[in-house]
């Protein structure tokens, strides 16, 4: 199996391809157009700064990339915020894959939020084996509301997306790769779809 | 629901484990990556590493530990110790750390806080604030609380949050060591007053100073380091003990 991480210069991608080798794999990081697309699965990871990060995807022309894929792709934190219509992060526009629009918590709780939450109303095969309430780690001032694409749920403030998915696109606001061994099991749930 | 976490503390110099250690499964003492592991597997939320070596290949020293770190822990660990531009923390975070801690170097030079949090996301920013009390002021200390300034903890940390920080770890030097409890009234202050997570450091003695930490303090972790590395507490017991006393945390 093929695993490549996108490589565009945004935050610690060090821990997935960690997290992945311990899993038994390898992964690839890249940002070459040719080798992420014929990948048999494609992990977009991010973590920093929304409009900047945007605006490395688009100098790399990942931008229109991304949503053509057709393997699974999953989305980590600003990743899959990226993947949405948009972000109140620096006002910019997303790749649009989840039609929902990423919004940043209110003042009434400590932002960023930083720690383990839980994830319930799962409904998705990446969450394989994982029981409801389970905790997974997270660093977010920003999030995606609920909408039609969500596939587990988290409570800060109020109840949000934890994980989203459309078609072969997946996301997981949570680091699964920082995440003990719930998250370790999401991650092999990802790379068997 | 977020949980209330909980962060062993190692101090690191020149790539092992200082403080002694007292964990008779540990093969090797002086490894901070099994001890890290060992951690990790009893429930520790996060891991802080310290660095107080000072060679001049304190650098490498690091980052090579950082990457051993991340190659094998799955949860997320801080890195503080001597970090004091944003070459440093790049070095950090591409080797795999997920936050850095920086204390000294932002008193001296406060920006550096802005461009940490611009360049690399305040998520990642953790900023460190010893501080004692004299004459009724808390007044924040540099060099491992050796220097007084003339900085209120109060004042320094609201600045430190406009300036960009994610988290504030703060630790009471009157507290630390003293196995006497956490300065909760001051970390109570500190969650009131700013809207960013506080670690709350110093003072653990006993589990019961962790419920207290939590409830009185109303700090959003708590860090300790010899109650853990001398076996005084397990992680596993300090969970089960902080759930019967109604405090949410990740078991």
């Amino acid at each position: 199996m093929k695993i490549v991480i996108i490589n565009y210069g945004a935050g610690n991608i060090q821990s997935i391809k960690f997290a992945i080798k311990r899993l038994g794999y390898e992964a690839v990081l890249t940002n070459d157009v040719a080798e992420i697309q014929k990948a048999d699965k494609v992990i977009f990871p991010g973590v920093g700064e929304a409009s900047s990060a945007m605006k490395k995807l688009r100098d790399s022309g990942l931008d229109k990339i991304i949503p053509s894929l057709k393997q699974p792709v999953l989305g980590i934190c600003l990743g899959m915020q990226l993947m949405c219509n948009s972000s109140e992060e620096g006002n910019t526009e997303g790749l649009g894959i989840f039609d929902v629009d990423v919004v940043k918590f209110s003042n009434v709780v400590k932002v960023p939020q930083i720690g383990w939450n839980q994830i319930s109303s799962l409904k998705s095969e990446l969450f394989k084996d994982i029981s409801e309430k389970e905790h997974i780690y997270l660093v977010h001032s920003f999030y995606a509301p609920l909408c039609k694409e969500t596939i587990a749920e988290s409570e800060y403030q109020l109840k949000y997306s934890a994980s989203l998915k459309k078609d072969n696109f997946y996301g997981t606001q949570f680091h699964p790769e920082k995440s003990s061994l719930v998250g370790e099991r999401i991650l092999k749930n990802f790379l068997k779809l | 629901m977020l949980a209330k976490r909980i962060i062993p503390c190692l101090d690191i110099k020149d790539g092992r484990t200082v403080k002694g250690v007292n964990f008779v499964d540990l093969r090797d003492a002086g490894d901070p990556v099994e001890l890290a592991e060992i951690y990790s597997r009893e429930g520790a939320d996060e891991l802080v590493f310290l660095d107080i070596s000072a060679t001049e290949q304190k650098r490498k020293t690091l980052a090579d530990l950082v990457y051993r770190v991340a190659e094998k822990v799955n949860i997320p660990f801080t890195v503080g110790g001597g970090i004091s531009s944003v070459e440093d923390v790049d070095i950090l975070l591409q080797n795999g750390a997920d936050k850095v801690s920086i204390n000294s170097s932002a008193v001296k030079n406060p920006q550096l806080i802005n461009d940490l949090s611009a360049k690399f996301g305040s998520q990642c920013i953790v900023v460190a604030i010893d501080a004692k009390k004299i004459d009724e002021k808390w007044v924040v200390h540099l060099v491992g609380g050796k220097i007084p300034t003339e900085l209120d903890l109060f004042e320094w940390a609201k600045e430190v949050e406009q300036r960009g920080a994610g988290e504030i770890l703060f630790t009471s030097m009157d507290n630390d060591g003293t196995k006497d409890g956490f300065a909760n009234v001051a970390l109570a202050k500190l969650s009131e007053d700013l809207n960013i997570p506080i670690i709350a450091s110093g003072g653990a003695g006993n589990m019961q100073h962790f419920t207290d930490t939590f409830i009185e303090g109303k700090a959003d972790a708590a860090l300790a380091a010899s109650v853990f590395h001398f076996k005084e507490i397990t992680i596993t017991d300090l969970k089960e003990n902080l759930k019967d006393n109604g405090i949410h945390v990740r078991l």
